[in-house]
This record gives C-alpha cells, structure tokens and sequence, in this order.
C-alpha cells in the first residue's frame, strides 16, 4: 500500500482553483520529487496535502486512511512532517528550543531524537544554544528540517528545501535528504532545482497548470526528451 | 536630608509600587497581544475582577490568615486567581473564540474587548456598588516607619504592609514567568506560537491549548495585579480606566510580545509617573540661602499635578509611537 | 431617501424593503414615545438624538469608510462642547476689566517663546553640535523652561479664579461656536492621526482612549477656563429659547437646525463616497497593498478621513452642549459620548450613512428608554423577593439599575460583531461596471 496516495485532487484559495485534478503516490520508502514551472501548484499540492488549504474535490489518504480536512496538528500525530519554503524557524527560540517544539505532542522522545538530529546535522549541534533567528540559511534550512524529524514522522513534505542557498549547501542537502529516506522516511518534495532533484527521486511529478503532465520515475522523467525541452531548460 | 528621605519615600518607593503594578498588568496584555495579537482593552477590568473576586472572598473568610499572621486578602488570592482565569478563558470561549474562528480583523477584536470591557464593569458596580472598599476586611494594615541612623533626619522611611507584599509578589511572579517560558514545553511552546503561529501548528502544538494557558497566565497575573494595587489603596470599580493606559504604554514601551519589556515598561511608566508628580522644589530646600530668589521662590516645581498625571503615560506612548515604534526592546508586530 | 444611483451597475435597482420596514418601525416606535411620554419630553429627545446621528455620522465614516476605530469620541464631543460654551457665553466683565488678561497674554507670548527656543535647541545640530549633546541640551532646556512657563500661568491662573472666577465667554453667536469646535476636533484629531495612523489599527485605539481622558481632565480641572466642576450654564440658543415660545416649540426649532445640519452632512457625505475620493477610501480599506502599489497616498487619505470625522464629532458635540445649556466637563462618560456612539454605528450599519442614523435615532431610543424601565423591572424585582422571601433590598438601588445599562452596552456590542458584524443596513458593496 503506498504511504501517500491521492487521487484528483482539486483546491486553491477563496474559491480559485489552483489545483484541477493532481493524482500523486508513493510509497514508504520512497522520495518523490513534484517539479514544474511557477504557478503550476507545486507547493499549493504540498498544502493541500498538510491540510493547509480546502480540498473542494478528490481524495488524499496516508497508509491508506483518508486524511483531508484534517488539521495540521492531527496530521502531525499522524505521521507527517512539514517543512515550509519561507519561514520555518522560530527566530527568537535556540536551535535547541526549535527542535524541541518538533517534538512538542512525543514529548518522551525529546532527548533521544535530539541526539540522533544533532548527529544528522553536527552543525547545529555547537549552535543549539544560539537563536536561530542568528543562523545562516542554510542553516535554518537544518534547523527546520530537524524541527520536522524530532516528531519521528513516516512522511516528510518538504517545499523547496534549496531554495536561496548556495549549490554547496543544496548539494548538502540533497545529500540529507537521501539519508533521512534511507533512515525509513517517505519524502515528498516540490524543488525549483529540478534536474538535481529529479537525480535523486525514486517517483519524479511535473506538474503544469494544476494538473499531471508527466508522472515516472525521476531517472525516466531526466531521460525524457520532452520533459527535458519543455520543464528542464534543454 | 529629611528632603532626600521624603524623595525616598515619594520617588523610589511610590515608583516601585506604581511600576510593579503596571509591569504585571502590562505582561499580562503583552502576552495576550503576542498569541492572539489584538490589544486586550479588557485586561484592565480583568484585574479589576481579580481584586473583586478577593473582596468577595474576604468578606466571606475575614480570619482565613489570622492563624498565619497575613491578611486574609493574601491567603485568599490563589483562589481569586484561579476564578478569574476561568473567568478569562470563559470571556475568550464565549466572545473572541467565535470572532477568530471568523478572521476578523484585530481591530474587530479590539472592539469586541472594550464590550467585554463594559460588560465586566457593569457587573462589578452592579454587584459591589460604585464606592470604594477596603480589601483589609478583618486585619490591620502594618505601617512601618524606619528612621535612619544618621544625624539630623527626622522624617523616617515609610513603607506599608502591602507594599511588602508587593515586592515579594513581583519578584517572585517575574522569576515564575521566567521559569515558564524558558524551561516548561508549554512556555515555550507559547514563545514559538508568539514566533510563528503557522510553524507552531506545523509542528504539532495545539494552538488551542496554547491560547487557553495565555488566558490562564493573563487572568491569573491579572488578579495579583488588581490585588495588589486594591490591597495598598482600596478597590473601586472603576479602578481600570485610569489603569488601561499607563498598561498599554507600558506594553509598548517594553516593545509589544516582550514579556519581560513589558516589566522594564511598567517600571519606567511607574516611575515616570511619581517623578512628574513630585515637586523638585523639595529637593532645593536645603540650598535656599544659595539659590537666585526666582528659583528659591518658586513654590511648586512639580511638572504635572496629580489630577494630570493620566498626562504622563500618554506622553510616554506617543513619544514612544513617533520615535521608536517597536518599544525599547524591538516587540514584534507593529 | 433611495441610494441606488446610475453608477450602481452591478447592482440592480430593487424596492429598498429593509429600509423601509426598519425605518417605519421607528417612526412607529418615536410615536410611541410621544403618546407615553409627552411631546416635550419626546422633542427633546430626538434632539438629542440628532445631535448623536451627526456624531454616529462622524465615526462612520471614520470606522465605516476607513476601518479606523476611534476609541475616544467622549474627547471630541466634549473639545466642540468647551467652544460652544467659550464662544456664546456673556462676556466676563471683572475679567476684561482687570489688568489680568495682560498678564495672561504674557504667559502666552512666553510660551511661545519658550517653545521656539527649544525648536532652536533642536536645531542646534547645524550649528556643529554634536547630536548627543543637542538632545541633552534641548531635553535639559525643555525642561527648565517648561517649568518657569507652567508656574507663571499657575500664578495667572489662581488669581483669575480668585477675582474673577473664569475668563468667560465671547457672547459671540452660537454657530461660531460650533465652527470653532469642529476645527478645534479636527486639530487635535490631525495630531493623533498623524502620530498613529500609519502604526496598527489598535494603536489609534489606545491613543484616542487616552486623549479623551486628557482632553477631560483639563477641562474638568482647568477651573478658570472652564469654571470646571462648578459648570457653566445657561448656554445661549442658536433658535429662540423656551422662556420666549415654550418647550416643545423651543425644541422643535432646535430640532429643524439640528435636521438641517444632518441633511447638509447627509448629502455631501453621500456625494463624497460615490466620489473618486470615496472609491479611493474604501479602496485603502479593502486592500491596503493594493491600494498603495498603485500609488495611492494612503496616510494623506487615512489623515483626511480621520480629521474630517472628527469635525463631525466636534460639531455634534457642539450642538448637544448648547441644547443641554450646560457646560459640564464631568458629565463627559465614556460610556454615553464613546461606546454609546459606537453601538449607534456597528449596530446601525458602518459606511451606510442611512443606517449609521437609524442605528443613532433606534439606539438613543433604545438608551434614554431603558433607565426607566430597568428600575421599574428592580423595584418589581424587589417587591416580589420582599413579599416572597423577605429579602432587604440594597439601598442605592437606582444607581445600581443604571449600572446594568452599562452591561447592556457591552453586551450588545459583542453580540452585533458577532451575529451582525454588517449591521441591520449593511453598506452596499458596489460593482463599478
């Protein structure tokens, strides 16, 4: 059974849509990668999917339990971890506070988790003393990726995770992102850098005008001449 | 030096008490701004609830402390605290709950604070009548007088029983809220929802419990703020409007969604206030002989008269609003 | 009174029936009155009430139009009452008669001067002073000469209440008055705009709250101004006086001028919103990004409305002072010239002009009616403990029934933004086609 399966999906704003009909699965070990030109509903899938947004039409079920029109906060109980693009730390809490907050409903975990996420991102761990308001973004980019690892989630939405960093750090990353799946996390991630994150998807979704264009796996979809010519540059 | 011992007791001590009152409530107002961010205009009558609901409890138990030797007010307080938390959460579930459910604009919220306002007052005159009471139902009010151990003072350093009180009751609310906020995962937890209300809820935090703990905080800090001030004058009724203002300026002074700015602010409204008030020409007495005849003529050199002083908190806030919006130490949301 | 107009494209031309049927219901509901209580009685009443429609008037379009909520009415109400008083009453002979409005006129003139040497002070920057040492200087200065000039006029001030008790009036006619209390609002209402219109809305809140306060305490205490608690009465009328023609007479001539002067406020406050400029207000409102990326001057058009809003309340706080023929700083409540204003409007509709004076004339009803029958319903209340269960009512009774208007207020106020928050007239949403 996959771990996300969700079947045309339809929502957006104040009765916009944005999103005509999205299907998206993937399994539980798997990273699935969503690309595609801005505007496309890439990170509104994301929302929708965290329960950020009304679904008007379609079906989102997690291990195979129907989710939509859950809040954030009972999804998280769930399983499911969210990292948001723009502000996703806490400024004037330490690094340590903020991963404390991540497991604010497993409290028992928090010493446990902490080690396991200070030996995941060793940066962190010489700055957990420090507001991470402070932190370079790259840096906050740990910070709230280990913020939604403290609650021990089966399935991580990540949105843009690279965004605005330097490719040293986006390498970083990517690379991180592979270990977390590695350690038994499902990974959804919508990324602007599609042709990186494409190299690392096991289930590549590009996404144009809230709808499905190509759905494969991320090697096939790099391979593709016409998703190449129309959503890779070339 | 009987001059600077009257300023002792005019400046230093009135400014503490002034200010420790003012710091209480401002906190009380800063965190209800940095969860729900709308200016809680009813935190004023909340306290004066407080203070009412420790009336009503020591007219009821007037020898509750006599085996303790503190006024039954002071025993009774925890209780009153706890009574007028539920009546904060109870405001919140019945009157702003509904409206944020709605997303109204915080103005609206604002608006809905001052009904809450009038409503409290209502019921409070209704029930305790417009006149002022002692909240020293049983008990005497200890006054000490320490003369100084120095040559030619005369005037001694006067301090009441409830002043005491109130310092220990401060310093030991500031240290509480310390505690809370940077120790407990709920204290915590309220500090992160202040940060980002979206990231709190991403991250598992029930942003409904976060908000009924702030209004337990607020009503609880309300009522030992209301006591306090009722126990070291009387309670009246109408005790908030001249306590909503100096709170609110506190509360921006401090920066809005700094707890502890709001204490900082609560102390520089309190002593701004005595420091207005207080006739300077006092302290020029000693110097007469050597002073020009102008300024040694000069009765009253007080800057604003008592029935003035709502002037000065008013100055404070908008001197503060023009020149460094974000109060002394950055708040959050302007 | 039909408001749909050409411009109104999107929204079609219908029967207005709500309007209609609220407004009969009050005309039934103030014929009522007359056959209750008097026409004496109900004419002075609806005056009263038309001199709060052109205050409901003034904060809808301040709360309604722009969304911004001030908090502080009573403040402006009471600066239009202060001139109304000031300019029509006799002039005080044992005042002008002495040397002392010399000595007043000096104290001014030193504060002016006192106040530009401290602006130089300010200045002193140009001159190659550090800035540090200029604040001090000009803080230190500020100080010093604040407290020369306030002790002189305290000296000023205690012998004109010694000898003459309080400088008087002008004996001007009445509208003088009114027009110099609606600037004087105005003025005092640009300093406040000024200072917190671009912050958060709460901020203008808090700041109005405080003004009005301020605004009272000086004319309460200002006793040689203002003869402060001792009040200052009669007023003169701007209409001929119920000792020459009677009461009810009196009062319906007052009522026309005051009729007038809301179909004249009416009209070009209708005419204003349907203007560009209104379209531009109601534009801030809506979205303020938007409005301001399109090169809108947001704060200019916010400072306009906030100032003209408070116009209106100085002009009806004016027209009240003088009908009452009393000048009473203390009479001055939050509760009867702010909230009572407030529920006139959110009730009444906000941004609708015609359902901001329904909500004025129905709430006034509603208030000047309920202090009667409150007591009425606690003396019942006390007559049926008493003969049930012996139960010794408290004595203050009557003041105590006043103090539950007081939580009707508060409680209609929460109930209209939660179940009405557009009021029973919604303002129409208009489609420009």
């Amino acid at each position: 059974m996959p771990i996300l399966d969700a079947r045309d999906v339809h929502g957006g704003y104040g009765g916009m849509n944005i999103l005509n009909g999205v299907d998206m699965a993937i399994e539980a070990d798997e990273v699935g990668v969503i690309v595609g030109p801005n505007g496309a509903g890439k990170s509104t899938m994301l929302k929708a999917i965290f329960g950020l947004l009304h679904v008007s039409q379609g079906e989102i079920r997690l291990r195979g339990e129907p989710i939509h029109n859950l809040s954030p906060h009972q999804l998280v109980q769930r399983g499911m971890g969210f990292v948001p693009q723009e502000h996703n730390v806490f400024p004037s809490l330490t690094v340590q506070e903020n991963l404390e907050m991540g497991a604010f409903l497993k409290p028992a975990n928090v010493g446990r988790m902490l080690g396991q996420v200070f030996a995941f991102f060793p940066p962190l761990k010489d700055k957990r003393r420090q507001p991470a308001g402070e932190l370079s973004g790259g840096q906050r980019q740990m910070v709230a990726m280990g913020r939604a690892l403290m609650a021990e989630p089966s399935l991580l939405l990540l949105d843009e995770p690279t965004a605005g960093l330097s490719p040293r750090y986006m390498n970083d990353i990517f690379a991180r992102v592979r270990e977390i799946n590695a350690a038994g996390v499902g990974i959804l991630m919508v990324e602007q850098n599609a042709r990186q994150a494409l190299a690392i998807a096991d289930k590549g979704f590009v996404l144009a005008a809230g709808q499905n264009r190509f759905t494969d796996t991320g090697a096939a979809l790099l391979a593709d001449p016409d998703v190449a010519k129309s959503f890779l540059g070339g | 030096m009987n001059e600077l011992v009257f300023f002792l007791n005019n400046v230093v001590i009135a400014g503490s008490v002034t200010g420790s009152i003012y710091a209480i409530g401002a906190v009380g107002v800063t965190l209800v701004f940095s969860i729900m961010r709308f200016a809680h205009f009813a935190h004023a009558d909340i306290m004066t609830f407080g203070a009412f609901m420790v009336m009503l409890l020591a007219t009821a138990f007037p020898t509750a402390g006599a085996a303790i030797g503190v006024p039954a007010a002071l025993v009774l307080l925890p209780v009153a605290m706890a009574l007028t938390a539920a009546l904060a959460v109870g405001i919140d579930r019945a009157f702003y709950k509904p409206l944020r459910a709605h997303g109204v604009k915080p103005i609206v919220m604002v608006i809905a604070s001052l009904g809450v306002t009038l409503m409290l007052q209502g019921l409070i005159r209704l029930f305790s009548g417009t006149g002022g009471q002692s909240l020293y139902v049983d008990d005497r009010k200890e006054i000490f007088r320490l003369t100084l151990p120095l040559e030619g003072v005369r005037v001694p350093v006067v301090i009441t029983e409830p002043q005491l009180y109130l310092f220990v009751l401060t310093i030991a609310c500031v240290v509480g809220l310390h505690l809370f906020l940077s120790r407990s995962r709920l204290g915590k937890a309220m500090r992160a929802m202040s940060d980002n209300p979206d990231l709190a809820q991403a991250s598992g935090i029930n942003t409904h419990t976060i908000v009924a703990v702030t209004w337990v905080i607020a009503g609880g800090l309300a009522a030992i703020a209301g006591t306090l001030l009722s126990l070291d004058v009387t309670f009246k009724p109408d005790l908030s409007f001249f306590l909503l203002l100096p709170i609110f300026a506190a509360a921006i002074v401090g920066g809005v969604g700094h707890p502890f700015g709001a204490i900082a602010g609560g102390f520089v409204v309190g002593f701004a206030e005595t420091l207005a008030v207080f006739n300077w020409g006092v302290l020029l007495r000693p110097f007469r002989d050597s002073l020009p005849e102008w300024l040694a003529g000069a009765g009253n050199l007080a800057f604003v008269g008592t029935e003035y002083k709502i002037v000065v908190p008013f100055f404070i806030l908008v001197a503060i609003l023009v020149w460094r919006p974000t109060g002394i130490f950055k708040g959050k949301v302007i | 009174m039909d408001k749909t107009r050409p411009d109104t494209v999107a929204a079609p031309r219908r029967f207005p029936l709500r309007e209609v049927v609220l407004f009969a219901a009050l005309l039934l509901a103030v014929l009522g009155v007359y056959a209750v209580m008097g026409a004496a009685y109900s004419t002075r009443m609806l005056v009263e009430a038309a001199c709060y429609a052109i205050l409901a008037l003034g904060l809808t379009i301040q709360w309604g139009y722009a969304g911004q909520f001030n908090a502080g009415v009573m403040g402006f109400v009471a600066l239009g009452g202060f001139c109304a008083m000031t300019f029509s009453v006799p002039v005080n002979e044992a005042f002008w008669g002495s040397e002392l409005p010399g000595e007043l006129g000096r104290v001014l003139l030193t504060m002016v001067a006192a106040a530009l040497v401290v602006f130089g002070a300010t200045r002193l920057d140009r001159l190659g002073v550090p800035k540090a040492l200029r604040t001090l200087i000009a803080v230190v200065l500020a100080m010093v000469l604040y407290l020369v000039v306030i002790n002189a006029l305290r000296d000023v001030t205690d012998q004109i209440e010694a000898r003459a008790g309080f400088i008087g009036g002008l004996g001007l006619p009445v509208g003088v008055g009114w027009i110099v209390g609606g600037a004087l609002a105005g003025g005092v209402g640009y300093f406040i705009g000024r200072v917190c219109l671009g912050l958060r809305s709460d901020y203008l809140a808090i700041a109005t709250l405080g003004i009005a306060e301020i605004i009272k305490a000086f004319l309460k205490n200002s006793d040689w101004l203002t003869r402060g608690t001792a009040t200052v009465s009669p007023l003169p009328w701007p209409v001929p006086a119920p000792a020459e023609v009677g009461f009810t007479l009196a009062r319906a001539l007052y009522l026309s001028v005051t009729a007038v002067m809301i179909a004249v406020i009416f009209f070009l406050l209708t005419r204003a919103y349907y203007a560009p400029w209104g379209r531009m207000i109601r534009a801030i409102r809506d979205n303020e990004v938007s409005a301001a990326a399109m090169g809108k001057d947001i704060n200019r058009r916010r400072l306009e409305i906030f100032v003209l809003g408070c116009i209106l309340m100085g002009i009806g706080g004016a027209a009240l002072a003088s009908f009452n023929s009393l000048f009473d700083p203390q009479g001055y409540l939050p509760l009867n010239h702010t909230f009572l204003v407030l529920v006139m409007v959110i009730l009444g509709g906000p941004g609708n002009n015609l359902g901001t004076l329904f909500g004025a004339v129905t709430v006034y009803i509603i208030w000047i009616m309920s202090g009667p029958i409150a007591l009425y319903l606690m003396e019942l209340a006390v007559t049926l403990g008493q003969a049930s269960f012996g139960w010794e009512a408290p004595t203050n009774l009557d003041s105590r029934a006043l103090q539950a208007r007081v939580f009707v207020i508060g409680l209609l106020i929460t109930l209209v933004l939660r179940f009405a928050p557009k009021g029973l007239l919604p303002e129409k949403v208009i489609h420009h086609g």
